[in-house]
């Protein structure tokens, strides 16, 4: 690497994500992108603004408020040799696009024998904490890790967010790329090197310690580096925080190395918790890790009711610092 | 329905404000135009006596258990399948739904491919991860069969839409059955055809059941190609058991589509023989009767009158082209009971397509559910 490749500058994961469409647009004109409101409006959350202007319709085009009909058309579209990047709007809305999604673009390569594939990504913001309430508050993220054929992936850091979106594009299978609201505004360095990629599958430390392990990923990391802070403050406890970035395939070996140190693991989304990321996570944990672990494993997600709108019941749904904290102190035996 | 009333049923409705293009001339223009177009029929009558051949060896063989899963035939709508087909061009794109043999077929997939894949063997089009419903040849431009109803119309929207981006001269024809125009997935499809100028012909083969739902009883509009007006897109109903008329309305829309970026309906009236599929007798929502009535008008028969009309063809040579199909049908089943069955251990190919997807995989191992870590270790998934 050069010197100039090594150079970052510091912006949002809204921006970051932006700069990974530009950049993947310029470099390959198979790629495109469609969706609601991501031209003339320039974006529901001003992810793709300017690129219309800059790229033009048959690059940047706006869809009607048609998930199946337009989600199934990047399915075609990439059968046919594109690459297309679909914006939904928000994950909850996704559901409508469930059919093209799981029994379509998760299968093409499959069950037409390597026949013919599917390089799609379909880009879509979740989470709650903003008083969107029950049906715009969302994280359906073990909805998708669920299926084989589709891979999975959520960045929590603007460096992130553009090199795992990059990979997304330039991955020639359906990619189902999980942003965050409530990591949109958040700042960090990324790289300006068009060509650093961060690859799929692989997971990483967000926080060393040494006391205990909390796994997460996207939004929930950002609570767990905060808890971690509490517990060193607190209790003087050395948390080591591992965002998973990759749901499908997942990359089960950091997590194990981090709880073959720790000997304890706390495993945080921002989803309900039953049947879900960190129920897979911490099955997998006790029967891999089983002589490593000094306490059960647990878990912390939203509460299992739909997300409510006052404020403060809002929260209270939320699985933030203080609960994670306080499951955290159960598993290293502090209370 | 009066199936010998072909005015009534060669009917069209054009969108408001597009005023109709003058139709071509010839009744029978197509793909190899100036070509003998007494053998081109004639190879297309062909490929009817094929069908006709193959669908009840594919049901013998399902009763004998050679054949798994579900098995849709299309005995009785070849004239539907193979006019159509027949009217594309090489490089045109063509998808379809689940009852898809015949269609493969027409569109020149080897009937020992075919075969082979409902046997579940290595040498089937889909290397026996598909079976029936998802026949495919990406060679020939058969984006595949597909097995939910309407869920594959978006799909062909897409490949639609492609062809713009990529501003070439094809088409796609989407078939689907009369089942499929009651989904979301149906006016999601002609909203953004229409609103996108896409080259797509939604090909609506209407064999009058959804399964054992008469049309009458599932479509608030039963006379499916008007439901296209909605979209301002033009939509036209065809005779689908007179091949020429198949043959003459589908390729004149697939030259609109083509040359003008203008999408179409085209519903083709036809009748299956058999039941929903293999498993499906078939008598529980329609007379013998009225199997009966639709088999005095059989396309094959109906066929070989205009072909011998239009001296493509001489009916004495009828017996020994069925023989011939006959004869293909049966190498291709002594074909498919040859080809070896998949190696169990190639269980995990293809779940992914990218070639690092070995190498994203190799880390999922550790605690995974009982055998997955073997599953992984054998090789899959990887490309």
């Amino acid at each position: 690497m050069t010197a100039t490749d090594q150079r970052t500058t510091t912006m949002s994961v809204r921006e970051a994500l932006r700069l990974a469409l530009r950049e993947e647009l310029e470099r390959d004109e198979r790629v495109f992108l469609l969706g609601e409101e991501i031209g003339v409006f320039e974006g529901p959350y001003r992810v793709t603004a300017g690129l219309l202007e800059e790229f033009g319709e048959q690059r940047v085009r706006d869809t009607p408020i048609s998930e199946e009909g337009f989600v199934g058309a990047a399915i075609g579209a990439a059968m046919a040799g594109g690459r297309p990047v679909v914006e939904i709007m928000t994950v909850n809305f996704s559901l409508l696009a469930m059919d093209q999604i799981v029994n379509n673009a998760a299968k093409i390569q499959y069950m037409f024998g390597g026949e013919a594939g599917c390089p799609l990504v379909i880009r879509t913001p979740g989470g709650g904490g903003s008083q969107l309430t029950a049906q715009h508050s969302q994280s359906f993220d073990a909805w998708f890790a669920h299926v084989p054929g589709l891979k999975v992936l959520a960045a929590a850091t603007p460096a992130d967010a553009k090199g795992l979106l990059k990979a997304a594009i330039r991955d020639d299978d359906p990619v189902m790329f999980l942003e965050s609201f409530p990591l949109y505004n958040t700042k960090g360095d990324v790289p300006d090197d068009p060509d650093a990629v961060e690859p799929i599958g692989r997971a990483r430390v967000a926080r060393d310690g040494t006391d205990i392990t909390l796994v997460a990923h996207s939004y929930a990391v950002v609570r767990a580096l905060g808890a971690a802070e509490r517990l060193a403050d607190q209790h003087d406890i050395s948390a080591e925080v591992i965002d998973l970035r990759s749901l499908r395939p997942l990359d089960f070996d950091t997590v194990a190395a981090s709880v073959a140190k720790t000997n304890r693991a706390l495993c945080v989304e921002e989803g309900w918790a039953t049947y879900g990321i960190t129920a897979e996570l911490a099955a997998r944990i006790s029967s891999a890790c089983f002589d490593d672990l000094d306490a059960p494993v647990l878990r912390v997600g939203a509460s299992e009711v739909p997300l409510p709108y006052a404020k403060n019941l809002e929260q209270a749904a939320l699985p933030d610092e203080e609960k994670i904290t306080a499951a955290a102190s159960v598993v290293l035996g502090l209370e | 329905m009066e199936r010998d009333d072909a005015e009534a049923l060669n009917q069209a409705v054009q969108p408001d404000e597009r005023p109709p293009e003058p139709r071509e001339p010839e009744a029978t223009r197509g793909p190899d135009d100036g070509q003998d177009q007494s053998g081109r029929l004639r190879r297309l009558f062909e490929l009817m006596l094929l069908i006709r051949a193959f669908e009840p060896e594919a049901e013998r063989q399902y009763k004998a258990a050679k054949i798994g899963g579900y098995c849709h035939l299309a005995t009785g709508q070849e004239a539907a399948h193979v006019g159509a087909v027949g009217a594309m061009r090489d490089d045109d794109v063509l998808i379809t739904a689940y009852r898809d043999h015949g269609l493969a077929l027409a569109r020149g997939v080897d009937p020992k491919a075919v075969m082979a894949e409902l046997f579940g063997r290595i040498d089937g089009c889909a290397h026996g991860r598909g079976g029936s419903m998802h026949l495919l040849d990406v060679g020939r431009n058969f984006f595949g069969g597909w097995g939910i109803v309407g869920g594959h119309l978006p799909v062909a929207t897409g490949i639609a839409l492609e062809i713009v981006r990529r501003d070439e001269r094809r088409a796609v024809l989407c078939e689907l059955g009369d089942g499929a125009v009651n989904t979301g997935a149906w006016h999601e499809s002609l909203n953004l055809a229409g609103l996108w100028d896409l080259p797509i012909v939604f090909y609506v083969v209407n064999n009058v059941y959804g399964m054992g739902t008469h049309v009458e009883r599932a479509s608030a509009e039963p006379e499916l190609y008007k439901r296209a007006g909605a979209h301002r897109i033009g939509g036209e109903r065809v005779d689908g058991d007179d091949l020429l008329a198949v043959l003459d309305a589908t390729g004149r829309l697939l030259g609109q589509a083509r040359e003008q970026r203008r999408p179409a309906v085209l519903e083709a009236m036809t009748y299956r023989y058999r039941g929903h599929s293999v498993a499906d007798a078939g008598w529980t929502y329609r007379s013998r009767e009225e199997v009966e009535e639709h088999q005095r008008h059989d396309p094959l028969d109906r066929a070989v009158a205009r072909l011998a009309e239009l001296d493509a063809l001489d009916s004495t040579e009828v017996e020994g082209l069925r023989e011939q199909a006959e004869a293909r049908v049966r190498e291709a089943v002594e074909f498919a009971e040859h080809s070896a069955e998949p190696d169990v251990q190639s269980l995990g190919e293809h779940v992914y397509g990218d070639p690092a997807s070995a190498e994203q995989v190799a880390r999922m191992t550790g605690g995974a559910p009982f055998g997955e870590a073997e599953l992984l270790a054998a090789g899959g998934p990887r490309t």
